[in-house]
């Protein structure tokens, strides 16, 4: 028997130093679950493991694995129902089942909408966007545009279009109310430069506004293709309406008029815009794409709506998808294919090219349909891979340490402070009655107030105080937010837990399952019973001071 | 917020005697921070700071430090005389009477005039690079002279009204504490007895523990160092020093009744508690319109009070020697005055102002053209400016860091000194 025992660990050692080069192909493949994008991506990001001599961490948990999809599907971590019911299942399709599940379930669809309209109006206008007194930008007019448009599905290049050539009023309640258009409201002061800037980052990856005032140092890109591109955004206007009698802006609207050009000419069949190179020359230009591409220069709305063919142009453009793609998968696997995931200019080199172009290709042949895209990356094996390294990925596929990410392990990463907010909802039920989305909006926002940080300069640039540092902490030990998923009066979460007839090991279950999707240990079961003892036998003030504990750890606001 | 910071009826010292005295719990990884008290009226004595005045937007120095009167991009301001040996703007009277202690670089010579790349590269010394991020110089600062005050219990690295560059490879700890102005910290009060807080943590740090030794990358153990300079924070009555409100009526009324105001009178307490780097936030530079009417009527009085009161105030409570004063944004802007009667991004000609912290004061140091369009003597960079103050903190110049992926990094990115500020 002792012999055998060590035979076999000799074998296991064996098995393992001989697979530790090309070592990918010795683990069981994972399922493709029948679909050609999941088996592409699995393929691709294995080449890459063998290249680098990788061996990939092992597959995660089911309880980590559902824990990732609630957060990156839905925004929060799954209920404790929730993940029983998954984690009960039996069958080899549950992993696509649950993705099918939250993707397409009428019960998720607002959940889904809701999640991606709040990172869709961050990326759109920022977390600050439309809180300015005065402001031009109506954040529920985003809002609400964000969900009508992804509650059914609209495919990504056509919600891409509207946002780049709307018109219309930007407030829910007014006449030619067009929510998307408060993507542009703001951006428009200086010629238009954010709008310039913005729309050629978000939407096509291309950073221009280095270029606004010189030629870049280090990539191709001229002074002369920002201002052409600038050029497309010259008719368009954001005219406010005030409330009869008083200096409130009430709402904008966002028009397009003909354009004169900037020429001592004006001659509005050419119309053409100025700027100046750094050696004090003035230069001319006039509508060109980023590939080259002109339009007719007329500046007469009547002959050329020059944003409807930017939209066109930019329909057509490779960088529309493979932005898409960086996007989803960086949203998903916590790096992108460059970084930043926005900056992917001839000058920064994607680490996974083939892939990229390949997962840019098939979502464009699917129409854009953004379902599609997310439940590929969501069912591939990178996705489904441990964050716990061994000896051979530890540093060398750790992009903290300035590698660059092979995908072969999970990359753990903080919640965004949306995602921590409606995770405590969730695990406390308090989601439960809750007020409509616009009052919900309203508590939540101005939750998240505290960790914005203004830059103060034109760009309305932001950074966020919710990354990991003591204000966060303070806010977990003390804020109003974990003292109300904290508190133990009749009604609360706690105090129905506690009275339930669970007995003591179960309730103790629950909270850890709650946060964290398993069981606890033998330790943290020890210490829950230390913690009842010093509470003299009182459970639900022992429940809170566990819960308390659990809702404060690393492993709870990280999502692994 | 008007609070003490320590919990009611608990010194710091009974706090941790509950920390270190009960048995049944002890407490493993987060026992807690250093309570060597000793030689500290040595330390005190010769320990360093710096505080970094930061202009985001980028302001206009030709308006401010190197005016050119006559010249067509000059703009309508005039120079003044100033206790020092250079001149100023009119619209600066108060801080022209505190440039004997300060001097002014007026050979800067940058390549960023974008807001990120500029911010990153002038807190750095480095330009952003997408594999690595590097620490801000107040992390640097920080982490290099925390030495010197072991009693130190608030954080080493406070902004105050804006935002920063983070710590980037020194880690979490390193990050900066960022407080408002009028220095409440949200979220202090526990409300809680400190036995069970205790206990509380008992029970954290097991789970914390756990989650660490499962190998999953270092955010899970910068997340302990981060609760346990927290759970120190709550329970120091250095928290005091965040406290402007109750100074006199009439130190506040000489820093200004403005957010910056409060923040420099801030960083003068924070100074005396010992904390090393403070970065105090102006923004609202960014001046692409109308930028003459904006300096003149707003930005320029505010900066001039507060910063003028900062430094005055420095010098006549001994601790200007020991204290550099940097003052900066991420560029400056074009001589040339747009159709919009602003200026845009510039960062080929512009200055800097630093001093104290054992640099000379009163000099203008460097020249431009008569435009201002160029330097014409020696340029100077970001990491000059910052190699220049850690000579004068007394910090190595031959101080290297490793960044995690092995990489050697020398302080300051190997910034010359500026002779001048020293001879």
């Amino acid at each position: 028997m002792k012999r055998q025992l060590w035979a076999f660990a000799l074998l296991g050692l064996l098995a393992q130093m001989v697979s530790l080069p090309g070592s990918a192909n010795a683990q069981t493949e994972a399922s493709d679950y029948g679909i050609q994008e999941v088996a592409e991506i699995n393929r691709l990001i294995r080449q890459g493991w063998l290249d680098y001599e990788i061996r990939p961490s092992v597959a995660a948990s089911d309880g980590e694995w559902v824990r990732r999809v609630y957060l990156d599907i839905l925004g929060r971590i799954p209920s404790v129902e929730e993940l029983r019911e998954f984690t009960q299942e039996r069958s080899p399709e549950k992993r696509k089942a649950l993705v099918t599940k939250l993707l397409y379930d009428e019960e998720y669809t607002e959940q889904y909408a809701n999640n991606w309209t709040t990172i869709w109006t961050n990326v759109l206008i920022g977390r600050s966007g439309g809180t300015e007194r005065n402001s031009l930008t109506s954040r529920p007019g985003m809002q609400k545009y964000l969900r009508d448009s992804l509650a059914r599905n609209k495919y990504y290049n056509e919600m891409v279009y509207e946002l780049v050539t709307a018109t219309g009023s930007n407030t829910p309640g007014t006449d030619q109310f067009n929510g998307a258009v408060n993507f542009m409201t703001m951006k428009l002061e200086e010629k238009a430069a954010q709008a310039t800037a913005k729309t050629s980052r978000i939407f096509l990856g291309l950073q221009v506004q280095c270029t606004q005032c010189h030629n870049h140092p280090f990539n191709e890109w001229k002074q002369q293709k920002f201002w052409e591109m600038n050029a497309f955004f010259r008719q368009t206007r954001a005219l406010r309406r005030y409330e009869p009698g008083t200096r409130n802006v009430s709402h904008v609207e966002l028009v397009n008029e003909s354009f004169q050009g900037e020429g001592l000419t004006k001659d509005p069949d050419k119309a053409d815009i100025y700027y100046e190179l750094r050696n004090g020359i003035t230069k001319v230009a006039y509508p060109v794409f980023v590939d080259g591409q002109t339009i007719d220069p007329s500046g007469y709305v009547e002959d050329v709506i020059r944003r409807d063919e930017l939209g066109k142009l930019m329909m057509e453009s490779r960088y529309l998808d493979k932005m898409l793609a960086n996007r989803i998968w960086a949203h998903f696997m916590g790096y992108g294919f460059t970084k930043p995931i926005d900056d992917m200019g001839p000058h920064n080199p994607p680490t996974h090219p083939e892939l990229l172009d390949y997962l840019g290709q098939q979502i464009r042949k699917k129409n854009f349909d953004l379902k599609q895209i997310i439940s590929w990356v969501a069912l591939s094996e990178p996705y489904a891979l441990s964050s716990r390294t061994n000896s051979s990925n530890e540093s060398l596929d750790d992009p903290l340490l300035g590698e660059s990410p092979k995908f072969s392990r999970f990359y753990m990463r903080q919640m965004r402070a949306e995602e921590l907010y409606e995770s405590l909802l969730t695990a406390t039920r308090a989601h439960e009655g809750r007020g409509d989305y616009e009052a919900q909006e309203e508590l939540k926002s101005r939750w998240l107030g505290q960790f914005v940080v203004a830059f103060g300069n034109d760009e309305g640039e932001e950074t966020t105080n919710f990354n990991g540092t003591i204000p966060q902490a303070l806010m977990m030990f003390n804020g109003d937010l974990v003292k109300k998923a904290t508190d133990s009066n009749k009604g609360s979460f706690l105090s129905e837990l506690a009275e339930s007839n669970l007995n003591n090991t179960q309730k103790i279950n629950h909270l850890f399952e709650a946060a964290f999707a398993r069981k606890p240990s033998t330790n943290e079961v020890k210490v829950a019973n230390q913690l009842l003892i010093a509470r003299k036998g009182d459970l639900t003030a022992a429940l809170q001071d566990i819960w308390w504990a659990v809702l404060n750890s690393n492993e709870f606001i990280l999502n692994h | 917020m008007s609070r003490s910071s320590t919990p009611k009826g608990m010194s710091r010292r009974h706090f941790m005697s509950h920390m270190t005295g009960a048995s049944a719990m002890t407490m493993p990884a987060l026992a807690m921070g250093n309570t060597l008290l000793n030689n500290a009226e040595d330390l005190k004595r010769r320990r360093k700071s710096a505080i970094l005045l930061w202009m985001g937007g980028g302001p206009s120095t030709m308006d401010i430090w190197d005016l050119k009167p006559g010249a067509p991009t000059g703009g309508p301001f005039r120079p003044i005389a100033t206790s020092g040996d250079q001149q100023i703007s009119e619209h600066m009277p108060l801080m022209a009477k505190q440039m004997h202690n300060m001097s002014i670089i007026r050979s800067m010579s940058t390549r960023e005039a974008d807001h990120g790349r500029g911010r990153y590269y002038m807190h750095t010394g480095y330009v952003p690079n997408p594999n690595i991020e590097h620490p801000s110089y107040g992390a640097v600062l920080s982490h290099q002279l925390s030495h010197q005050r072991p009693e130190l219990e608030i954080p080493p690295f406070v902004t105050v009204g804006g935002g920063s560059v983070g710590p980037g490879f020194l880690g979490m700890a390193w990050a900066p504490f960022s407080v408002n102005s009028n220095g409440q910290v949200r979220n202090l009060q526990m409300g809680l007895e400190d036995q069970r807080l205790y206990q509380r943590m008992y029970a954290l740090d097991l789970i914390e523990s756990g989650f660490i030794n499962q190998r999953r990358g270092s955010a899970a153990s910068d997340h302990q160092k981060i609760l346990k300079k927290t759970l120190n924070l709550m329970t120091s009555s250095q928290m005091d020093a965040f406290k402007v409100a109750g100074e006199p009526e009439d130190v506040k009324e000489r820093y200004g009744n403005t957010n910056f105001g409060r923040g420099c009178l801030m960083a003068r307490r924070l100074v005396e508690q010992g904390v090393p780097f403070i970065e105090v936030g102006l923004g609202g530079w960014d001046n692409h319109q109308n930028i003459h009417a904006t300096l003149r009527d707003t930005k320029l009085p505010e900066l001039d009070q507060a910063m003028s009161a900062l430094v005055e105030d420095l010098e006549q409570r001994e601790l200007l020697q020991d204290t550099a004063i940097i003052w900066m944004g991420e560029f400056s802007r074009t001589p040339r005055i747009n159709g919009n009667a602003g200026r845009d991004h510039w960062a080929r000609s512009w200055s800097v102002v630093v001093g104290g912290g054992g640099l000379n004061g009163g000099l203008a140091i460097g020249e431009t053209n008569s435009d201002g369009t160029r330097v014409e003597t020696e340029p100077y960079t970001s990491q000059d400016v910052m190699a220049s103050v850690c000579k004068g903190l007394g910090i190595s110049l031959q101080t290297t860091f490793t960044s995690q992926n092995g990489r050697p990094m020398k302080i300051a990115n190997s910034g010359k000194i500026i002779k001048e500020l020293f001879s």
